[in-house]
């Protein structure tokens, strides 16, 4: 049965745009119920704003599933607010308790410049995929999809890497603003799988590179793991520096002896 | 104006049809595609894969999101897999076979000509994916493995856990971001259609504005593609991205591309029941739960013991009771409206009493916790953070949420919109799923289009432009276009009314889902079509839009949407009204056996409606196109 | 740090310009990003935590009386001695932890400088952090204490410059370097036991850190070892810390002295 909470203090960073100087802002929502997730609260207030005439709060989201990865916010200290392995669209009021004061700010990273509010540009993630976070294969000259079996080992742990959402929150909750868990990630889904083999060291020298240009780096922390929604584990990171270390002397002309 | 709608599908037998066109089909030389440029708009599993081949191909490429990047497309929310007739589990699968369940469960409604094609290909993809190192389930032995899914009594559903469009979305994304890499493709993020150019009956370019500066901008091509997904937000609370909405699709409609069968739209049956007024869309838990949960309500409408002491003999497992031969794999709208009948005569679960159990403990006394686990882990906890409750101690209650819509541009088998140059793919064409779509078939049909079907039929319009001029963007069109879409954002600014668009949205959601959901009338239809047009001319007089035109603005992206589902809506309600018969999740109520299945009529509507804008939402002019049935017998669905 | 908006155009061919970066030398190639400075900090670590071990090795001859200590010390200045001539090796030895400590700092502080610029404008409110350690977040502020101390202390001992040891350089009754007596005479001055047990302690959390983070960095991972990652950094750390402070309090309590 649904319960409701009361008088929750809000406080909100509004900033215009881009270049523009932010501050917090102090908001209170009389009741919700605990049923609602964290985004619908925010609608609730969006639709307040808007009624009493002031500019609604800026945030990205969309699926509100937990999938697309396009929902951030810094709740709290936390990215994506107090639930493990949740992202903020997942997160419910329920773990809330009335009266309680709730700081909601935006990722902060170089990488990441604030677009209006809440929302930032997380393009750099796509320059880093851009760079090597692929297996060139063009349509139409794909062999029978069952012809290399892969150990279902492999194949897990490629998917455990694979479910990376690129929301951003590695690099949000790293005290460095570094990337290694999301660049990591991506390295090692395509660098376990027998497909990706042949690019496999040139991919990590420049997914790697690339992500130099823009991030800060892993001083092995674990936060980006403990705030990752889909708690990737930072044993990528430890494989995608191997993986660069031999990218540098391996030969690549041998590559196929293994 | 007359309108002949040609499907253009070769002459012979359907299942030569693919490669009697590929054989025809005009060409254009390597070197000579560099001199084309198409604009694909949306970058989901269509887009992506689409903007991808054709870059690779050699074609110059713009392609446009309104996300931040193109991985995001809402593709990504699929869960339970894709479908393909590899019959790798040996188990009498076949390509006849995935076409024949494809045109059975669209209900006999859909093209075969492209049907059969979607079915051909499907075996392209699941190479091409693993290719990409999409990261499939295997079995111990590293080869595929299989699942089934409602509607099919085979397993031919390959998934990669509980997150097969993300997967699959990835894999497209990546060959796209490879492109970028390569600048065969420039990407427009955070840039929003906002019109189609036609300049002497052919498609010219879009015209665009951009979401973080408000700049309405025109871009020429010699084609476009339209990947831009379903219209299922016009119902408000759907399983859809909060930002899906049908405007790319609805401003082609208006310079001219037909909009076919919009009333056909897909009501899942597995998603988590609404809990509380403010909610801002529903979540579906995958079809595949339906391999192992059971559904069922108690018999007694008063009942209020917790699902687990109420004893076997005073529980309705209602689809395996009504059809025995599927049980709970029955497809999606028959599963649907069980559940709705379960619900409205009373027997809903949960506080709201609108729900029904979906039930694991069967599976997990059988196969035990750790196989459920795995199989559906992360669905569960899903749910468990959503709903609050644990599935593996309580029945998960589910009720069916707007989900997939099979309407949309109408297309020939070409996927040409009825604007020469225009192409539609994906969920925002009409063509495969006819009434009715069978789970895991969107992913695979967003993805045959993109890949295997739209490089080749796009250069066979594009061979004989070759050096041609086409009309630059300072072309008249162009710049009326433009101004039009300037004038009509601040046209919404300028409103100045008391109602935000969110208001709006959800009361057109309200009329649409009450009048044209799972359940239609004649008086229903009839009823919401008086309602639409007063609650229109609300929104038009009493909208407000806070802020700006020339800074990030949700506020204003969101009325421009609204206002497109309205027109849509309208289109929807008469769609629905004149098809008087029932087919797929077009289920009217006037038109059902005694036993309360979809009773079509194949006399009068075996053909696909295509709705003409005439520039009033109320009077578009329905023109039809008649299917034929050749490789298949029109049969009554059964399923049971 | 933030960009402009007014006009923007397509997001296209980023990733082409990076492809004709220039190759250096393996060594410089590698040391030019972020993971491989990393590297830096893990090999030039692993040197300075085998010092930091066998220099706590050797001082517990303490234990076993002056002469001892005192030849001990004797024999690290007649490493190899006569191939080469005395001090010669200690010397060379010395020279690589020289630059093993100067590869540390300077990839520590060039790290540094990367991740301050990576974020330019600070959380504006209190972060939360869940699994963030004492010891990894203090690695800064814990490596600038133990390389004070590790300066005071060679002036100490080592050199006993000015009047920071005047015992320091002293003969003892066999006529070697009278290291005990230098110790002894050090560490009965309360202040500078105390600093050196806070320095040790510092040092200790340091360590922790270090030890398990050099794993992730060399990119030694694996499944079956994983849990030993941190036993080793307990261990290695309450290992040198253990042995060192036991000095001071050795001293104080009148067991060494």
């Amino acid at each position: 049965m649904s319960n409701h909470l009361k008088n929750l203090k809000l406080k909100i960073w509004r900033q215009d745009g881009p270049n523009t100087a932010g501050r917090f802002q102090d908001y209170v929502i009389d009741e919700i119920s605990d049923e609602a997730s964290f985004l619908e609260m925010l609608d609730v207030l969006n639709e307040r704003l808007i009624s009493d005439d002031e500019l609604p709060v800026v945030f990205d989201h969309d699926c509100r599933e937990g999938i697309c990865g396009t929902c951030s916010l810094m709740i709290n200290g936390q990215a994506h607010g107090p639930e493990r392995r949740t992202a903020t669209c997942q997160l419910h009021m329920r773990k809330f308790k009335s009266g309680d004061e709730i700081v909601i700010e935006p990722w902060r990273a170089s990488a990441f410049p604030i677009i209006k509010d809440l929302m930032v540009d997380r393009s750099a993630f796509d320059r880093i995929i851009e760079s090597g976070g692929f297996i060139t294969a063009p349509t139409g000259g794909a062999p029978d999809a069952n012809l290399i079996p892969i150990p279902k080992p492999v194949a897990d742990a490629a998917m455990d890497s694979a479910e990376c959402i690129g929301c951003g929150a590695c690099v949000a909750a790293c005290p460095n603003g570094a990337a290694n868990l999301f660049t990591a990630a991506k390295i090692n889904h395509l660098n376990v799988l027998p497909q990706g083999q042949a690019e496999r060291y040139k991919r990590v020298e420049a997914m790697v590179e690339t992500m130099d240009e823009y991030f800060g780096s892993c001083t092995n922390h674990g936060e980006c793991q403990a705030a990752c929604p889909k708690e990737i584990s930072i044993d990528v990171i430890a494989l995608m520096n191997k993986d660069y270390r031999k990218s540098k002397v391996k030969n690549r002309k041998e590559l196929s002896r293994g | 104006m007359t309108i002949t709608l040609d499907s253009k599908i070769p002459s012979g037998p359907v299942a030569d049809a693919w490669s009697t066109y590929k054989s025809d089909v005009k060409l254009v030389a390597p070197g000579n595609k560099r001199k084309f440029k198409v604009i694909v708009v949306g970058t989901g599993l269509a887009g992506a894969s689409a903007a991808a081949t054709l870059a690779e191909l050699g074609y110059q490429v713009d392609a446009f999101t309104f996300h931040d990047t193109p991985r995001r497309a809402h593709s990504i929310a699929a869960q339970g897999g894709i479908n393909a007739a590899k019959n790798y589990q040996g188990d009498g699968d076949s390509v006849y076979r995935l076409f024949y369940d494809t045109i059975k469960g669209g209900d006999f409604r859909a093209r075969e000509g492209n049907v059969h094609r979607l079915a051909e290909v499907s075996v392209n993809i699941i190479d091409q994916m693993v290719a990409q190192g999409v990261p499939f389930a295997r079995e111990y032995g590293g080869l595929l493995d299989n699942r089934s899914f409602g509607g099919a009594q085979v397993s031919r559903t390959f998934y990669a856990r509980g997150q097969t469009g993300q997967q699959l979305l990835l894999g497209a994304y990546q060959q796209l971001a490879r492109q970028i890499g390569l600048g065969n493709v420039r990407l427009f993020n955070r840039t929003e259609l906002v019109d189609v150019v036609t300049v002497e009956g052919r498609c010219a370019g879009i015209v665009t504005r951009d979401l973080m500066t408000g700049d309405v901008v025109s871009h020429a091509a010699h084609a476009v593609v339209m990947a831009t997904g379903g219209y299922g937000n016009v119902f408000f609370l759907s399983t859809n991205a909060m930002a899906c909405n049908v405007t790319a699709a609805w401003r082609a409609h208006r310079k001219g591309a037909l909009f076919a069968n919009p009333c056909y739209t897909q009501i899942h049956p597995t998603c988590i029941p609404q809990s509380d007024p403010t909610q801002s869309k529903l979540t579906l838990m995958s079809e595949s739960l339906r391999n192992d949960g059971r559904v069922w309500v108690p018999k007694n409408p008063d009942e209020n013991r917790p699902a687990a002491e109420i004893p076997e003999d005073e529980r309705d497992y209602i689809l395996e009771r009504l059809y025995p031969s599927y049980g709970n794999l029955a497809p999606r709208d028959i599963s649907s409206r069980a559940a709705k009948r379960s619900v409205d005569s009373g027997r809903g679960v949960g506080p709201l009493k609108n729900g029904v159990y979906l039930d694991f403990s069967d599976a997990i006394n059988r196969l035990g916790r750790h196989v459920v686990a795995e199989r559906y882990g992360n669905l569960f906890e899903m749910y468990e953070r959503i709903a609050g409750e644990n599935p593996y101690d309580m029945p998960m209650r589910i009720y069916p949420a707007s989900h997939y819509t099979m309407g949309g541009l109408w297309v020939d088998y070409e996927l040409q919109t009825t604007i020469p140059g225009l192409y539609a793919a994906g969920e925002a064409n009409f063509s495969d799923h006819g009434a009715n779509r069978l789970g895991a078939s969107a992913l695979m049909q967003g993805l045959a289009d993109g890949y295997f079907v739209l490089p080749y039929t796009i250069g066979n319009y594009l061979a004989p432009m070759l050096n041609k001029p086409i009309p630059g963007t300072d072309h008249p069109a162009f710049k009326e276009a433009e101004q039009a879409a300037r004038q009509r954002f601040q046209g919404y600014l300028g409103i100045k009314g008391t109602r935000s668009p969110d208001f709006f949205h959800r009361e057109v959601g309200r009329i649409i889902w009450d009048y044209c959901g799972m359940e239609r009338t004649q008086q229903g239809l009839e009823k919401a079509l008086s309602e639409l047009p007063a609650l229109y001319e609300e929104f038009r007089k009493d909208l407000r839009v806070t802020g700006d035109g020339t800074s990030l603005n949700q506020t204003l992206e969101k009325a421009g949407r609204v206002d497109d589902f309205f027109q849509l809506g309208m289109l929807m309600c008469r769609d629905a009204l004149e098809r008087e018969e029932s087919c797929g999740g077009h289920f009217r109520a006037e038109h059902q056996t005694d036993e309360g299945e979809a009773l079509r009529d194949d006399d009068k509507f075996a053909h696909v409606a295509a709705w003409e804008w005439t520039g009033e939402p109320t009077q578009s002019v329905r023109h039809t196109e008649e299917l034929t049935f050749e490789a298949v017998h029109l049969a009554t669905r059964s399923y049971k | 740090m933030a960009q402009t908006i007014t006009k923007r155009g397509p997001v296209s061919g980023t990733a082409v310009a990076r492809v004709s970066r220039k190759r250096k030398p393996f060594l410089l190639d590698l040391y030019g990003t972020a993971v491989g400075k990393k590297y830096a900090m893990a090999i030039s670590g692993i040197a300075l935590i085998g010092f930091v071990v066998f220099h706590m090795i050797g001082n517990l001859k303490m234990y076993m009386g002056a002469s001892d200590l005192n030849q001990y010390a004797h024999f690290l200045e007649k490493l190899l001695y006569p191939i080469l001539p005395e001090k010669v090796m200690l010397w060379i030895l010395r020279g690589g932890l020289i630059a093993m400590l100067l590869l540390h700092l300077h990839a520590a502080y060039t790290l540094t400088v990367l991740n301050r610029r990576a974020r330019p404008v600070k959380y504006q409110s209190e972060r939360d952090y869940q699994v963030a350690s004492f010891a990894s977040r203090s690695m800064r502020l814990t490596g600038i204490v133990v390389l004070l101390f590790v300066t005071w202390h060679l002036l100490d001992l080592t050199f006993g410059a000015g009047s920071i040891n005047t015992y320091t350089g002293s003969k003892d009754a066999e006529g070697l370097k009278d290291v005990y007596g230098a110790v002894v005479f050090s560490l009965e001055r309360v202040p500078v036991a105390i600093f050196y047990v806070l320095a040790n302690i510092m040092l200790g959390t340091h360590l922790f850190h270090g030890v398990w983070s050099l794993f992730q960095s060399l990119g030694w991972n694996n499944p079956r070892f994983n849990k030993w990652r941190t036993s080793a950094a307990t261990g290695i750390s309450t290992l040198v810390v253990v042995g060192n402070v036991s000095f001071p309090i050795a001293v104080l309590a009148g067991i060494v002295g």
